[in-house]
């Protein structure tokens, strides 16, 4: 009875610095989103390239691809985009780009500049495809199941830790 | 040279204003219904502020959205339906009470109810322990004080 007295503030403590603890190696900006298992929200956008030529997510079913929100005016897409140029190169999987709230020339010239890892670029201009899917912070990049489902989604740049042990095992189970 | 500084400042401000595409909607109750919802949202780029009183552009594309959607007639429920489909029930500073939210709304209370019962408990056991302590035979502070006089 006596050793409780102190037994339990101890305990407190070490539950509540747990918990403290826990909470320091958490990114409160990674909120986790509503959509992993529900069908990718279906839009229609003109092409980055050519505002001739549209892209519908539809026409991406049956195949495992990504999607990656990017803007020219967006510094931390600069940081992953090496990451992207690299997979692309070995054709690790087909990306999609969303050009998000971009200006289509600066958008093109960016591209030009650094490398065009994308398939094709939609182009959201006014941002509304990005509000379908809830996107907060550029980058951010969808892994879609050849049934259309979001399966992974990353905030923030692809850092090489979350292709390595998550992307890449994902891609590899989903192509199986 | 105040004058030509204020001038120049207040140039900045015209630029800061001019950024923003916002429009309100003429009739004064869409107005009022988006405030209402606005100020029970949560930005997400500046997570600590709402979407009324974030400057963020999402912020901005979102109050425009809530705007047409009020306008066209949608309820308050439909609209934050809409939000927490995009971003979570982390965007509701209000969240609904369910299974993942259950600790949040009532942890306080039950950490309280906590507290009041340990103070409870000890303050019991102390009188209890005063009750035994006090010793019939000791004399009275009356008679102390007579005793030292």
């Amino acid at each position: 009875m006596k050793a409780l007295k102190y037994i339990i503030p101890l305990a407190v403590f070490v539950a509540l610095a747990a918990f403290l603890a826990v909470g320091l190696t958490r990114d409160p900006h990674e909120v986790p989103s509503p959509f992993i298992g529900k069908a990718a929200p279906a839009f229609k956008l003109a092409q980055l390239h050519d505002e001739k030529l549209a892209f519908t997510p539809e026409e991406m079913k049956g195949k495992v691809w990504m999607l990656n929100v990017w803007a020219s005016w967006c510094v931390s897409c600069r940081v992953e985009h090496p990451l992207l140029v690299e997979m692309s190169r070995r054709k690790v999987v087909p990306i999609v780009g969303l050009n998000y709230k971009d200006n289509r020339d600066e958008g093109i010239a960016w591209l030009a500049k650094l490398g065009n890892p994308y398939a094709l670029s939609a182009y959201d201009d006014e941002g509304k495809v990005g509000i379908d899917y809830g996107v907060y912070g550029v980058p951010e990049t969808f892994v879609i199941d050849k049934a259309g489902v979001i399966r992974y989604k990353q905030i923030g740049p692809i850092t090489p830790e979350a292709l390595e042990g998550k992307i890449l095992p994902l891609l590899k189970k989903l192509n199986a | 040279m105040r004058l030509a500084a204020a001038l120049l400042l207040s140039l900045f401000c015209a630029a800061a204003f001019a950024q923003s595409s916002e429009v309100a909607h003429p009739d004064a109750r869409v107005e009022q219904r988006l405030k209402d919802l606005a100020e029970e949202l949560r930005c997400l780029v500046c997570q600590n502020q709402t979407i009324a009183d974030s400057n963020a552009p999402l912020a901005l594309d979102l109050r425009n959205q809530i705007r047409a959607q009020v306008a066209a007639g949608r309820s308050d429920d439909e609209i934050r339906a809409y939000m927490v489909e995009r971003y979570g029930d982390f965007v509701l500073y209000r969240p609904a009470f369910k299974a993942t939210t259950a600790l949040l709304w009532v942890g306080p209370f039950a950490l309280l109810a906590l507290g009041i019962g340990v103070v409870v408990v000890i303050t019991r056991r102390r009188a209890k322990r005063d009750a035994r302590d006090a010793d019939p035979s000791a004399p009275s502070r009356e008679e102390v004080a007579r005793l030292l006089e």
